[in-house]
């Protein structure tokens, strides 16, 4: 019972973990390589969320020293994953441009496609 | 000039951005491959200035926007990461000139300039990994490397080259991800991403948060793993080495590797070290293991390679986990070793897979059976490539021989009999693989469409032989790479717990 | 597509309203959240728009691709120089205290000055990537 209503009270890293493992598994299990592009995508948001979660705190305002305030949430998350999500979306529109060539080369997007292809040749 | 030397730290990363830079801007192959030969020779003089600054007055701490650290980010150079640096910025000056035309013939008219805007890019990052001191600030380094080393990789002439390259992508992006996570354990542990804070606090952290911790070392032992290459991880190196433009191949075995292997060092020894007793953790018996299984399993699959680079290629992935046995062994010797192997295998590597790029340059092949008697046909590109190749095995008086010495003196010294015996073996198969290399490109007669082929010109030629003339240097006078990497693992065994 | 009369007048009346919100969202950026990647991605959304409605040629006629691909690294390059202007004047790289006559003056400028060189890079890329794509269809 305890247990449970541990995983309820931190619902919060579930969702993560959650999101992670998803991720991770459909870069390993599908063979379209759109599709490993988007569990990539998954995964690296769900490395987002670990991060901003815990820097806010309930009833918190932004860091900005004012008497009225005493509760402030934090913002260096915020900036370390701004800095993440630029980072992955260049990798998303690299992959993507890659696929795109791939595609072009091949003929195909799926994995074990290619892979034949190239033993035939 | 005196105003200059204290910013050496930032400008170590920044002449190399701006290179970048320019050269995106100017989009022409010659002004760009000016720009970034004339870079790539300024940066080893800040390299060198850095080092010998650092054995003369200790570590620089350098506050990037005045911010003090570990508010702010910090550039931090100490005897290790100013090797490193030296190391880096050295391969990149000496293969420079092989580039132009290699890569003219490889990578094609047209996507040249942009060609060295990313290697400039590849540069940045992975001086940036070493110089910073900040944990989240190698990431972006990171990332800036990777990213850029893709493009460089998916360039190659052969469609091959996509589908590495976009391996090498899900691979090490999942491999950079694992980093994150790693250090946002730690930043939720401990609230600091300082590398020097972080292994302050992290000691008063353990005793309550040791699940949390033990599971960031994981992560970022995982992560940075996979781009270096450690063997279950190394599952992209094969093919990103095999179909990247020759001269990229010889560029990132000789510096993007080694940089991963300085990170692991880095967590390894200055933060989790310094706060928990490693000991404790059976990681060093998994980092011993996963080396063995490389150098004995890697090199058993370079044997039966039927291509050049790939054989290469699997051959790094053996002498990755000489450099990681050493890391796990973790004694003043065997440390020792893994550091000059860095430094040997670097530049081994560098010359041998030049060696390949000279051999597709004129032969348009690298396909083993192809290469009968080509020793004839190129005698001095093959002679480089012997010497470099009997450093690889680790013949006494060249550079490999030095670091196997260290890491065998090393295992013995920490009563650790089964390394010693595989180091043996390794080399053993190394010999093996070298050797049928050896017996195809002299032995065998010649075939006929190689009739026309001969040594390449001499700006391919003489980044070979000098890498190669190392490989001796480096085996007979090992001062400079003995000395420093002795000071540098003295400093970070004496910090350990 | 390109004959309906209302996409047409309506894009052409909408596309100096989606202008003038990036330049608001940029310079707002110093009070409330905005700032050059938003502005930067704003600008290239008009780009975008105005290729989908009247053609990729009418999009490259006011963003050559030229200059596209070049706004990459000039932003980068602001940027960068920003942070070399404050190591001239000699202090740390990044340290916009000296940029003005008072720290507090300078730390603004050298935002100001970074936010425009994010905008420009931001809106080169995004622009990039979407001529990128688009003409490989072709």
């Amino acid at each position: 019972m305890s247990a449970l209503a541990e995983l309820v009270g931190r619902y919060n890293y579930v969702i993560t973990i959650f999101l992670m493992m998803a991720g991770l598994y459909i870069v390993v299990a599908r063979g379209n390589l759109v599709k490993k592009l988007i569990g990539l995508s998954i995964f690296q948001t769900s490395v987002y969320l670990l991060y901003i979660e815990p820097g806010k705190i309930v009833g918190g305002t932004a860091p900005i020293i004012d008497p009225a305030f005493t509760v402030y949430s934090n913002p260096l998350p915020h900036v370390l994953i701004l800095t993440a999500i630029v980072v992955g979306v260049a990798t998303l529109a690299l992959g993507l441009a890659l696929v795109v060539r791939i595609n072009e080369a091949y003929g195909t997007t799926e994995e074990d496609e290619i892979l034949g292809k190239d033993r035939e040749a | 000039m005196s105003a200059v030397w204290p910013h050496l730290p930032v400008l170590q990363v920044l002449i190399p951005l701006f290179g970048a830079l320019l050269a995106g801007l100017l989009r022409r192959p010659t002004p760009a491959y000016v720009l970034a030969t004339a870079v790539s020779w300024v940066a080893p003089l800040i390299a060198g200035a850095l080092l010998w600054q650092v054995v003369q007055t200790g570590p620089i701490s350098y506050h990037i926007g005045g911010w003090a650290p570990p508010w702010g980010i910090e550039y931090r150079i100490d005897v290790l990461n100013a090797l490193v640096l030296v190391l880096v910025t050295a391969v990149g000056a000496v293969i420079m000139p092989f580039a132009r035309l290699s890569v003219a013939f490889e990578v094609g008219e047209g996507r040249e300039a942009w060609f060295y805007c990313m290697y400039l890019l590849c540069l940045t990052g992975l001086l940036g990994i070493t110089v910073t001191g900040d944990a989240f600030n190698a990431f972006v380094f990171l990332e800036i490397s990777s990213l850029s080393s893709y493009v460089l990789i998916a360039l190659g002439h052969d469609r091959r080259a996509l589908l590495s390259s976009f391996q090498y992508l899900i691979m090490g992006t999942i491999g950079a991800t694992f980093y994150v996570i790693g250090i946002g354990l730690l930043y939720l542990v401990t609230g600091t991403l300082n590398m020097a804070d972080l292994a302050a606090r992290l000691g008063p952290a353990w005793a309550e948060h040791s699940r949390a911790i033990v599971a960031a070392l994981a992560f970022v032992t995982v992560g940075i793993s996979l781009k270096l290459g450690l063997f279950p991880l190394h599952v992209w190196l094969p093919n990103a080495y095999a179909y990247a433009p020759s001269w990229v191949t010889a560029f990132l075995a000789g510096t993007a590797t080694k940089v991963a292997i300085y990170l692991l060092v880095r967590f390894y020894f200055s933060i989790f070290g310094i706060a928990i007793d490693l000991r404790l953790l059976p990681i060093a018996d998994v980092i011993i293991v996963l080396s063995l299984a490389a150098m004995l399993i890697a090199s058993l699959v370079a044997v039966f390679e039927a291509n050049l680079k790939r054989l290469l290629a699997y051959s790094s992935v053996a002498q990755i986990g000489y450099i990681t046995l050493g890391i796990g062994l973790a004694n003043q010797a065997a440390l020792t070793g893994a550091l000059v192997h860095v430094v040997n295998h670097a530049l081994m590597k560098a010359a041998l897979f030049l060696a390949a790029g000279a051999i597709f340059y004129r032969a348009h092949t690298t396909e083993l059976k192809e290469l009968a008697g080509i020793g004839r046909r190129m005698p001095l590109t093959i002679a480089a490539f012997t010497i470099a190749g009997l450093g690889l095995v680790g013949t006494p008086g060249t550079s490999g021989f030095i670091s196997k010495w260290y890491l065998m003196v090393g295992a013995l010294g920490a009563g650790q009999w089964i390394p010693a015996f595989v180091i043996v073996a390794s080399s053993l198969i190394a010999l093996i693989y070298v050797g049928r290399v050896l017996e195809i490109v002299w032995m065998r007669e010649p075939s006929a469409q190689m009739a026309a082929v001969g040594d390449p010109p001499l700006s391919m030629l003489l980044p070979l032989v000098v890498l190669s003339l190392a490989t001796i240097y480096l085996g007979i006078d090992t001062e400079w790479t003995a000395g420093i990497a002795s000071m540098a693992s003295t400093i970070l065994l004496g910090g350990l717990r | 597509m390109s004959l309906d009369p209302i996409l047409r007048v309506g894009t052409k009346l909408i596309l100096p309203f989606i202008l003038l919100f990036a330049l608001y969202v940029q310079f707002h950026g110093d009070y409330g959240p905005g700032g050059g990647f938003q502005a930067g991605v704003i600008t290239a959304g008009m780009v975008v728009l105005l290729a989908i409605i009247f053609g990729l040629k009418a999009a490259q006629r006011i963003a050559p691709k030229g200059l596209v691909e070049r706004m990459i690294p000039l932003g980068v390059l602001i940027y960068a120089g920003t942070g070399v202007a404050g190591l001239i004047m000699g202090q740390n790289f990044l340290d916009y205290s000296v940029l003005a006559h008072d720290p507090s003056h300078g730390h603004e400028l050298g935002i100001f000055l970074v936010e425009a060189g994010v905008l420009v890079t931001v809106s080169g890329t995004m622009t990039a990537l979407f001529y990128a794509f688009v003409e490989r269809g072709r």
